[in-house]
Parts: structure tokens; sequence; C-alpha cells
């Protein structure tokens, strides 16, 4: 079954100075897949992110969400129409608990955020949309830890669970499994799975293992160029992609996975 | 008018190199460090009152000026080992509160060694006639011509130094990336010591070479920081050539600006309130520049990190 | 389960210490409406004047603390906001237009209005950069305020008369204290709505982390905006205020030399605890006149203090309890360690 695009990237440009970091990516993303966007070090995948979440403006080219142009909307209007992303290197509020976190995370997205004088009595919107967060990323029994004391593996779980709270069609996942150990990433790879159909995922990760078992489709990023997009079996047995690794690290992934 | 506005535009390098002279070891310290030092005004006055005291005990200029500069590096170099050292890795809040506690330090410190009074400084007998530099027409003060010809040699002297030497090559690196420097094996605690005494010396320089020209006083330090601070931010944090173009610039803006202005207004309004707007409209003309440099180059003229 | 936002059997995080208690509240708005009647009865004037002091200065730091501790916004600018206020007052009255209800709200909203402005611009700027554009802003207004004869240049404006209310007098003293008690108590209590209300959480969110809140979808810019013109307008009344008690305004509120007071007042409170702004302005204004008495150099002292705070407690007197609790409460949760690291 086909199902229809939800996101179409156009050309997309992005320059640094005199670097292309950004090449003419062009890229097509299916609603409900797990999309993985994989390439060599500094082949663009975080600039990419960054652009399609809105944190850097693009140069050239357009970005189109179900349809409508949203190459200049910035990130909280884009938060707004479902699109939400995680960080790589960990970036929560340590100093908060598990719940604040969240429930900052459900009150961005029910808005009031400019209602000074609203009373606090009434939170259970903000709580209601906190618990299930919790559940789904496994920290319910941790809702009223400092966020600082967790584990790493639990931040990373947070972190993800904050792009839940905001309720996304398209989650962009900037190396979920970064740091964590063999147990922590088993446990990623899960709730990562269980997310396929309800959300659309754009999952960049190095653990080639895990990209080759969880996604739908890859696309191989290369000097911020898509070379390649298809099935984990086509992206494995395609030349261009194997001489696009050859001599850099993940090389030996790809060739392992094989 | 035309000799006016020469006359004008050399009090306008004069003021701007010594400007350069604060804002060489303010933009060191911040681009390098990371430090945000709102007593470095303090260390001019410092450096100003020590060059008064000296000058009242021998009577004499150079050796005045040569112990105050001296004294101040050494003053600066022992900041650095037990505070700044500290302050550097602080937040930015906690660096502006601490600077400025050592503003009112230094200030009620000197008023309580020196009095209330400005002091003078005598300037050299030799140095206090006019030069003539166009026969008949432009006459220029010898001692003003000495403040410019020493703030030339010490900026080619930086240039060099930052440029030619190894030690400037740390600097460079530790202003464009302190942390890769300090991989690299840049011994970055000396050269934090360095930089800063170098800065005092350079504030003293200054200091004592105003002294003859301006009453030294308390709260000197502060008049001359904000414009010091605006010339960094225009130049770019961190960056010499910056802190030099910017120097020039604001003084040339202030001075220039100053006679022009007040030239101008007078075709409007009366000359006395032209004579008081001109020149606060000349100072604003700097903060506008800063803000609007920061508006559009937000890293500055001369970026220093890449 | 806990139904309230933040939770109260753990550690206190920064969205729960930044609030003050009910009770507490109360306690100290009974003890300041008490404090005139007593110095009256004691026959010592002088301190019902300090008092009102005391009150336009804890405004005043209050509303620096908004941006500063609440918003994580460094303003060494703010004395702009308490001149504007100030001079707004004294313009008006230059032109006879003395009544309160005209003047004061007309320098909050000046003052507000030129922190929408400064703050639309520095708000694009980061770190020191923003510290240095806000000094410059304030800077500009300094020079203004002495190029214009109209505003009377070195010398300041002087007020001929307090703000009138229809029907009462201000003039006394103790009539001047409780005007400035009921307008600073109720920007406190708007200051109280605005921290504990679910603009103000996100605010302290955004001061923790930035990009984590704009990723989660805050309009992070217009919120520090919002929050920053707020703080200024509320430094605004107090610069009203404060013009109304000295009966004239002087270009030295203006200075930068003002902005690092009231950015010390806070710090001596604590910055982003509700209490911090006003503990902070009753603390430095009290040390000022009792060390003053005894010796003419206060600005040695309070440097060395200054430091002492920065060095040793940055954050403050208000954090103090914090550091009992971690102490010697029953928690043993390691708090993490607050945020006086670099960001």
């Amino acid at each position: 079954m086909m199902r229809h695009t939800i996101l179409k990237v156009d050309k997309l440009v992005k320059r640094f100075g005199g670097l292309v970091a950004t090449d003419d990516c062009s890229l097509e993303v299916s609603a409900g897949e797990v999309h993985a966007l994989i390439g060599p070090n500094g082949a663009g995948k975080t600039t990419l992110l960054a652009q399609l979440s809105g944190e850097l403006a693009s140069d050239g080219g357009r970005i189109l969400f179900e349809g409508s142009d949203i190459t200049r909307q910035p990130i909280h209007k884009r938060v707004a129409g479902g699109i939400v992303r995680s960080f790589q290197i960990t970036t929560l509020l340590p100093r908060f608990t598990v719940r604040e976190n969240l429930a900052l995370a459900v009150q961005a997205r029910t808005g009031h955020s400019f209602d000074f004088l609203g009373t606090v009595a009434d939170e259970s919107d903000l709580d209601e949309g906190a618990d299930e967060a919790a559940r789904r990323v496994g920290l319910f029994d941790v809702m009223e830890q400092i966020v600082g004391t967790l584990s790493h593996g639990r931040q990373r779980a947070l972190e993800l669970g904050m792009a839940l709270a905001c309720k996304p069609r398209l989650l962009l996942l900037d190396e979920p499994m970064a740091g964590t150990d063999p147990e922590e990433s088993a446990r990623m790879g899960e709730l990562i799975n269980s997310l396929r159909g309800d959300h659309t995922l754009i999952l960049v990760e190095h653990d080639m293992d895990a990209v080759f078992r969880l996604a739908d489709r890859v696309s191989v990023l290369v000097a911020g160029h898509v070379i390649a997009t298809g099935t984990p079996d086509q992206i494995r047995n395609n030349p261009q992609v194997i001489a696009a690794y050859l001599g850099s690290d993940e090389a030996e992934s790809v060739e392992e996975v094989q | 008018m035309l000799y006016l506005i020469l006359e004008q535009a050399l009090n306008g390098l004069q003021y701007g190199l010594m400007l350069f002279l604060l804002a060489a070891g303010l933009t060191l310290v911040f681009g390098i460090m990371d430090l945000i030092n709102l007593a470095h005004g303090s260390l001019y006055m410092i450096g100003a009152f020590l060059a008064a005291a000296f000058y009242q005990v021998f009577e004499s200029f150079f050796p005045a000026l040569l112990l105050a500069i001296l004294s101040t590096a050494l003053i600066g170099a022992l900041l650095e080992r037990v505070l700044y050292r500290r302050l550097q890795r602080m937040s930015h809040l906690s660096q502006v509160l601490a600077t400025f506690a050592l503003i009112l330090i230094a200030n009620e410190t000197i008023k309580i060694i020196f009095g209330a009074q400005p002091l003078m400084i005598g300037m050299p007998a030799s140095l206090s006639g006019p030069i003539e530099l166009i026969t008949d027409e432009l006459y220029y003060p010898a001692y003003r011509m000495l403040i410019i010809g020493v703030g030339l040699v010490v900026a080619l002297g930086l240039y060099l130094l930052v440029n030619r030497t190894r030690i400037g090559m740390w600097m460079r690196a530790g202003a464009s990336n302190p942390d890769m420097a300090a991989v690299m094996g840049v011994r970055i605690k000396p050269l934090f010591t360095f930089v800063f005494a170098l800065g005092a010396a350079l504030c003293a320089l200054a200091g004592a070479l105003l002294g003859p020209l301006l009453a030294v006083s308390v709260g000197m330090g502060e008049s001359i920081l904000i414009p010091a601070f605006e010339v960094i931010v225009i130049g770019g944090i961190g960056s010499m050539r910056g802190a030099l173009v910017g120097s020039l610039l604001v003084g040339m803006i202030d001075t220039l600006g100053r006679l022009l202005l007040t030239f101008g207004l007078k075709l409007v309004v009366d000359s006395s309130t032209a004579a008081t707007l001109g020149p606060t409209l000349a100072s604003m003309m700097v903060s506008l520049l800063m803000v609007g440099v920061l508006f559009f180059r937000p890293q500055g003229l001369f970026p220093a990190r890449g | 389960m806990n139904t309230r936002f933040g939770p109260s059997r753990s550690a206190e995080t920064p969205l729960v210490a930044g609030l003050p208690g009910a009770w507490t509240a109360i306690a100290v708005a009974l003890a300041l409406a008490i404090y005139p009647l007593i110095m009256s009865s004691m026959d010592e004037p002088f301190y019902i004047s300090i008092g009102s002091r005391v009150l336009i200065l804890a405004l005043a730091a209050s509303a620096l603390n908004l941006a500063l501790g609440y918003g994580g916004m460094i303003s060494l600018g703010h004395a702009a906001f308490l001149g504007t206020g100030g001079y707004t007052v004294a313009i008006l009255a230059k032109y006879d237009v003395l009544a309160s209800w005209v003047a004061v709200p007309a320098a909050v909203l000046f003052a507000a209005l030129a922190a929408f402005i400064i703050g639309a611009v520095s708000l694009r700027t980061r770190g020191v950069y923003f510290i240095m554009i806000t000094l410059a802003f304030a800077q500009l207004f300094y020079y203004l305020a002495i190029s214009l004869p109209e505003f009377g240049g070195d010398d300041g404006l002087p007020l001929s008369a307090r703000s009138t209310i229809p029907g009462l007098s201000i003039d006394s003293d103790l009539a001047f204290y409780y005007f400035v008690l009921f307008t600073a108590g109720l920007a406190f209590v708007l200051l109280y709505r605005l921290v504990a209300s679910r603009f103000g959480r996100a605010l302290v969110a955004i001061r923790e982390n930035e990009r984590r809140m704009a990723a989660i979808g805050y309009p992070v810019y217009r919120l520090k905006l919002m929050a920053f013109t707020l703080s200024g307008g509320l430094a605004g009344l107090a610069g009203a205020l404060l013009a109304n008690l000295s009966l004239g305004v002087t270009p030295h509120t203006l200075t930068w030399h003002q902005s690092g007071l009231l950015m010390v007042m806070v710090i001596i409170g604590g910055s982003g605890y509700f209490w911090g702004g006003i503990t902070g302005a009753a603390i430095f204004l009290l040390l000022e006149e009792s060390i003053s008495t005894h010796t003419e150099h206060w600005n040695l002292i309070l440097g060395l203090l200054l430091l002492f705070i920065v060095m040793v407690a940055p954050n403050g007197v208000m954090s103090l309890r914090e550091r009992m609790r971690a102490r010697y409460g029953a928690n043993d949760r390691a708090t993490p360690k607050a945020s006086t690291e670099k960001a």
C-alpha cells in the first residue's frame, strides 16, 4: 500500500559562508513510515534536520508539509502544524522534574503561554498530557524526579517523550540511541517501533544495525545531497552507496550489516 | 575652517589612539578569556593616579610614566591571579557584578588615598609648546603630537606582537577558539596573566599620557569605559585590527562630529543650545553606530571567531 | 497523585522555588501597612520616607528581576526605564499635567514602549552582546536627557508638586507612603500573577533551556520580548513614584551606575525568586542608611560585600532557604547545581 506524501523536500540549499552544507537536497517521506537518514560524518544530516524543524533558515528550495509550503515558517508554527524534533545531545530542563518537563511541552501545544493572569489551579489538562507521554516512554514511575538525576538512558527516553507530548505528526529524531548502552538502545528501538503508523518518523542514526532493523525506507545523504532512497535491502546493495561509504567510518558498519 | 577641521581631525586621531590603548587590552581579555571586565577603566584611572603620585615624587614626567606602567601591570597580573581567573569560570552575570564591585572598590580606595580633588600631572617642559605644522597657518601642541606618535608606535608594536611572535600566535588561537588552543598545548594560564598585565600596562600608558591634558580624577575610568566597549563591539570582540579601526572610527566621529554638528546646529538653533547639543549628539552617534553594527553585523566589523 | 503543576514532595525546582507562599505575602503586606503607624507613634517621620524609598526600589528591582531573574535577560540598561518613568511625570508636570491618573499610566506606557523598542532590537543578540547593547541604549537615553534643555539638561527637572489624586492629598510623608504601598502593592500582585501563570513558567523554562523550549513550540522571542516590555513598564512605574518621592528627576537616574545598582539589589536578594528584588532592595537601602551614617566610604563596603556575594553566594539571600533544606531536609535527592556556570 502506498500512502500519501506527508513531507516533500524540494532542492533545499543551506550555505555557511563558502561551504554548501545542504546542496540541492530533495526527499519525499510517506505518511506513517520510519524513514532513516544516513550518511558519512559531515554529510549534512544534522543541518537538514535543523532546516526541517525551522532552527536554520534555508537559502534556497522548498519544504512542503502536507502540501503547504512551510519553508519560511518559524519553529513554533511548524510545531503547531505537527513537526517536532528531538536532539542528539540531550537537551532537557535538568533542574526540573520529569512532570514539569513534559507539562511544558503540553502547555506549548495547548497554548495559553501568553495567558499572564490565568490561575494555576486547573492544571488537569497539562497533567493528563504529561501522564500520557510519560506512560508512552516508560517514565511514569519517575514523574516527580529531577531530570538531572536520571540515568542517561532515561534522559534519552524523556528527550523522545518531550517531542511526543507535542503530539507530532512528523517526528525528527536526531540519533536517539546516542550514548546509550545495548540494553537502553534495545528499549529505544522498541519504543521507536511502537510509534510506527501513528507517527511519521525521520530517523538520523549512526547505529546501522538499528537503522536497517527499524527503517521502512532509507535515504543516503552525501555532501548535502540525497544520492539514493529505497528499502533497507535496496540500499544495502546499492553500489553508489557502498562507494560513498568506502573509506569513511561507517563503511564497516554497512558491510557488517550486509 | 579647513584648519580647524584639520586640527580636530588630529585631536580625533589622538583620542582614537588613546581609546585603542584601552580597547586593545579589553578586546584581548574579552576574546581570549570570554570575560566581561567592567573594571578595565579602573586600571586606566589607577594608572593615571599612580603616574600623578610618582610625578609628585620625582617631579619628572617620563620616570613617573614608566613606573606607573610597571606598577599597574603588576596590579593587573595580581588581579588576574587572585580574582579574574576564578571569574572566568563563572556566568556573565557574575562577571558583570564582580567587576562592577571592583569599580566601586577602586574608586573609593583612590578617594581614600588621594582625596576627592583631581590631581595634575605636569607635562615635560620641552613639549609644552606648539609645533608649526603648516607655516603660519596650523600650529599643534607638541605634547599632543607626542601622544599621537606613541599611540602609533604602540599600535605597530601590538600588531607585530600579535602577528609576528609566538605569544601573539597563542593569543590569536585563544581568541578564535580557546578550547582548541588549550588542547593544542597553548599554556593558557600564563597567557591569561600576560594578557591581563599587558592590558593593564596599556591602560596605565593611556591614563598617564592623558594626565597632563585632563584632570586625573575619580570616575575618569567610567567615562572612557563606555566608548572603549563600543569600540570593541564595533570592531569585533577579540580582534586587534577591529579594535584599531573601531577606535579611530569612534575617535573621529566623536571629535569631528562634535565640531561639525555644533557648527551645523548653529545654523538652526541659537549657539548656546548648539554648544551643548553638538557634543551629546556626537556621543549618541557613537552609541547608535554600535547598535547598528550589533544589529546588522553581530560579530563586529572584523570578527575574530570563524 | 499530585494534581498541581509541580511536585510538592520532591526537591524544589526553579519553578516552585520562585513562587511566594500566600501566608508570607499576607504577613508582609500587614507588616508594611502597620510600619508607618509605628514610626509615627515613635515620632520618626524620617523612617516613613525611607520606607517609601524601600518600596519604590523594591518595585524597580522586582521589575528587573522579572527580566533578569525569571527571563535570564542580563539587562545593564534598566535605568533607562526607571528614568523614562520619572521624566514622563516631570515633563507632564512641567506642562501642568499633575493628575496621577494621567501621569502614572503615561509613565508606565512610555517606559513599556521604550522597553519594547529596545528589547525588539536587543533580543536578537546573545550573551555579552545583549549586555552591551542594553548598556548602549541606556547610554543613549542618558545623552538625550543631558542634551535637551527642555528636560533640564545636566540639572534635571524639578517637580513643582506631587501628582494629585482627586479628593486626597499625598503631600504628607505618611499619605505618600500609603499611596506608594497601594500602587506598588498592586504591581506586586500583578507580578505574582505573572510569574505564577503559564507565561511565567514558560519564561523560567526559556531561561533554563531556550533551544528546547523553541523546539517544543514556544515563540521564544515573543515571550522574552513580552517579559522585557512588562519589566520595563513596571520599572517605569517605579520611576514615576521615585520622581514623586524626591520631587524631581536628574540624569543621574539614567546612568549605567544606576542600572548596576538595581542589578546588585536583585542579586543580594536572589534573582529568580519572587521576594528577591524586594529583599535585596530592603537590605541594600538599610545597609546604605546605617553604614553611611558612620563612614563616607559606603561604596567601598558595598563593593566588598558584592564581591563576597558573587564569589561565595551567587544566588542571594533567598537561596539560603533552599540551601538549608538541601542540607537538613529529609530529601536526599541531589538537586543539580544551580545555573551559575556559563550557559
